[in-house]
């Protein structure tokens, strides 16, 4: 038995140019960091003030800054998909070797969906729901860390498999037979498998964590019909995470031990099933893509609300709405798979409730349209994002309810027209709703606006480049191009397949102008200053504090008398001209105290999941143990909280209300 | 505090009435405990017995299960009638509609897709003889 297990030399892809390019650009970037650091002597700043941080603000935006650089990453990957496809006609082969494309699409999709939109959309909800809710942290802040590094780690391995082994080749989904051992003998599975179960680990205590803190932690007065939309939305998207991660969980572990054990959950032989995890997978897959849009929309809903100048149309049924969209996402699984053999019964009942589900989205539509309406609409960035949601999605929609329809899907199912569908729906809603959130609240979190140039030139590259880039996939479904091409013969698909590819370069564009924009913006931080608080006039009680906010949110809890707490009492201090509050006696404040426990922890599930990948056990039981002991350590802390003395908050509060003075 | 409320405000401590109202946590401890024993050693019983006729004791299993879940739910989990549990009631039953959706939806989509597997033989086809 070899020490490495697996591991040798042979695993890195020395004779694979593109990888070892992608390698060696990859390792740059991270030496350049990382002697930018240490250069600059900001180790123990960053230890303290981000690393091992329990701040969820601190938590949320390293959320955001893991999905904006795995967003790279995935859409790296999407550029040799799509310029792959643009060559390989006819007698050309392209650049990519098969073996290499299908990483790319596994990767692809991986990233997108679990390192990207997932990071982004958690990182938005820990920002915002703490601040929204006017309470000073999250219910378990060394947990939120815990769940923070845990996703990062699943990040990580999914990185690693780039330079040493390689990534699964089996798409995003894996379905067995083709994930099983006897198929996929090489590590890129396993990559797969672990990456997914640590970071979805992390994402279901992510879930408990919030729903915990929505349940249980208002200000005092926010019944549940005065909490703001956004709440509301990442209510049922946690509550979906809660019911469903551990979904995805079982389905891998069986996976896991069909591949490690010899177990036959999946297997061709021993009577498994394979028809069982496409099952159990969508299970899961569904409520995944609403536990991704239904923060968005709750984007959206404050976005509108706060650029329109009103309140938002139809609170209750956006609540409704929302709700009824949790429950039904559990209710729709099947339509990923009409053509795996079902009777029609079986088909038309999901494919009913497919159709179902379009509804409580169409109330939204109109929700925003009519918040929209006899407003006085600010055309800022996150408006034109919302505005090109709200077009765009309705697109995606349309063609989502088609394929809602078994015989039409059974002409559609894995074609590129639903490749076309998803992303309609997952950049056109997911997407828009992070950036359209990204730079809501990014002056909240910095204490600086975004460059609104710089941010409409992004926004107007993605809306241009999306259309361009994935209306001809829908003409290519059409035509009947399947998905996953490495190659094909087909000549009259190449024009299209130039035109998505140009689409994708648009966007690029778009990718590159947010890059300059936050780099304007960091420049220009003393132009765009944000002194007041509240930069966009907006409703909700994040806005009433600092920005950027002290560790403590709040200096008093605010109490709440009505939906849009923060309006109103703008607008009452207005109508009374009322002085300034008079001096209060500031009373000291308990805060959770760093904690290392989430970054080691994390470490120690990098070194378990590399070691199971490469078939070291004796690593990761060393691995088990120091997680642990990690966890042990910090279950017997005498002390989790710091005390912030009344002197701090109160010279913070003066120092505030002087620079909105002046 | 004279208004009723529905929902104890996150944060607030119990008041003193709702204490010293309630029973103390021993009792409820011991309670559960012991009506969970019996339960157990019921099942046990019905099990091995031959008293009973097969199919009932299979549903004497069943009701036992079910008998044993409320136990725990009430006197160890907390869960009462109460308006201070609302939440808690309305997350369990959130729950136990998803489990059923997503046992009830997986079994009847497997079966379904196994009967329309058949081979004319009636024997599920298998992949194998494909080979």
């Amino acid at each position: 038995m070899n020490f490495l297990g697996k591991l040798d030399w042979n695993a890195i892809p020395l004779h694979e140019p593109i990888i070892m390019g992608a390698t060696g650009f990859m390792v740059l970037v991270v030496l350049v960091v990382l002697g930018f650091v240490t250069v600059k002597g900001a180790w123990p700043y960053l230890w303290r003030e981000w690393l091992t941080s329990v701040d969820h603000k601190r938590i949320g935006a390293m959320y955001c800054i893991l999905a904006l650089v795995m967003m790279l990453r995935g859409f790296s990957d999407a550029i040799m998909i799509r310029s792959q496809q643009a060559l390989a006609a006819g007698g050309a082969q392209g650049y990519l070797p098969p073996e290499h494309f299908n990483q790319i699409f596994s990767a692809h999709g991986t990233i997108m969906i679990l390192f990207m939109a997932m990071p982004f959309v958690v990182g938005l909800m820990n920002f915002a729901v703490p601040l929204q809710l006017g309470v000073r942290d999250v219910a378990f802040p060394t947990l939120n860390s815990v769940s923070f590094w845990l996703t990062a780690s699943g990040a990580l391995l999914v990185n690693i498999s780039l330079a040493v082994g390689e990534f699964s080749k089996a798409t995003w989904w894996g379905y067995p037979p083709l994930s099983e051992m006897q198929y996929s003998p090489g590590v890129g599975v396993d990559y797969y498998l672990w990456s997914l179960q640590i970071s979805g680990i992390g994402t279901l205590l992510a879930g408990i964590n919030f729903v915990t803190t929505i349940l249980k932690l208002r200000a005092p007065g926010m019944s549940y019909m005065r909490m703001p939309v956004f709440c509301w939305t990442a209510l049922a998207a946690n509550l979906l995470i809660v019911a469903a991660f551990p979904v995805l969980t079982a389905t891998l572990a069986m996976l896991a031990l069909d591949r490690y054990l010899g177990f036959h959950f999946f297997s061709l032989e021993g009577q498994g099933n394979q028809m069982l995890y496409s099952n159990l997978f969508w299970v899961w897959g569904h409520p995944e893509v609403y536990i991704l849009i239904l923060p968005a929309f709750g984007v959206f809903s404050e976005v509108m609300a706060t650029f329109s100048g009103k309140p938002l149309f139809g609170y209750r049924s956006m609540v409704a709405a929302t709700m009824t969209i949790c429950v039904l996402s559990f209710l729709v699984w099947l339509h990923h798979f009409f053509t795996m053999g079902a009777s029609a019964n079986v088909n038309g009942f999901f494919g009913v409730m497919s159709m179902i589900i379009a509804l409580p989205t169409g109330a939204k539509v109109f929700n925003w349209l009519f918040t929209m309406y006899g407003g006085r609409v600010r055309f800022s960035v996150p408006v034109l994002w919302s505005i090109g949601f709200i077009v765009t999605f309705v697109i995606g929609g349309m063609t989502g309810v088609l394929m809602a329809v078994p015989p039409a899907d059974f002409q559609l199912h894995n074609s590129v027209f639903l490749v076309a569908h998803f992303h309609n729906v997952a950049i056109g809603g997911v997407v828009f709703g992070v950036m359209a959130g990204y730079n809501y609240w990014f002056p909240k979190a910095f204490g600086f606006k975004l460059d609104e140039r710089w941010g409409r030139a992004s926004f107007w590259c993605w809306f241009v480049g999306f259309y361009v880039a994935f209306m001809p996939l829908y003409v290519l479904g059409l035509m009947g191009m399947t998905r996953r091409m490495q190659h094909y013969d087909n000549l009259s698909w190449q024009p299209w397949l130039i035109a998505a590819a140009f689409g994708t370069a648009i966007i690029l564009v778009g990718v590159v102008c947010q890059i300059v924009q936050l780099v304007v913006s960091i420049r220009h931080r003393e132009e765009l200053r944000d002194v007041t608080g509240d930069p966009w006039n907006a409703r909700t009680l994040e806005w009433a504090t600092a920005s950027p906010p002290p560790a403590w949110n709040f200096a008093f809890q605010p109490k709440v008398a009505g939906l849009d707490a923060f309006w109103s009492s703008k607008s009452h201090a207005q109508a009374t001209r009322e002085e300034p509050a008079p001096p209060r006696n500031y009373e000291p404040v308990e805060m959770p105290k760093n904690s290392a426990t989430g970054f080691v922890t994390a470490f120690f599930a990098v070194v378990i999941g590399f070691a199971l990948i490469w078939h070291i056990w004796w690593l990761a039981g060393v691995g088990m143990f120091g997680a642990f002991v990690t966890l042990l350590a910090f279950s017997f802390r005498r002390h989790n909280e710091i005390e912030v003395p009344a002197e701090e908050i109160a010279r913070f509060v003066r120092a505030h209300q002087a620079g909105v003075a002046a | 505090m004279t208004e009723v409320r529905h929902e104890r405000a996150p944060g607030d401590r119990p008041s003193r009435e709702m204490n010293e109202s309630a029973p103390s946590e021993f009792l409820v401890y011991t309670i559960g405990l012991v009506v969970a024993v019996l339960l157990t050693a019921t099942s046990f019983w019905t099990a091995n017995t031959t008293l009973l006729w097969s199919g009932g004791v299979v549903l004497g299993l069943a009701v036992l299960a079910i008998a044993q879940m409320g136990i725990h739910l009430v006197f160890f989990l907390h869960i009462s009638s109460g308006p201070e549990s609302t939440n808690n009631v309305l997350a369990l039953a959130f729950g136990a509609l998803i489990v059923f959706v997503v046992i009830a939806g997986t079994m009847w989509i497997v079966a379904d897709m196994n009967t329309n597997m058949m081979m004319p033989s009636g024997a599920p086809m298998s992949m194998r003889m494909q080979h």
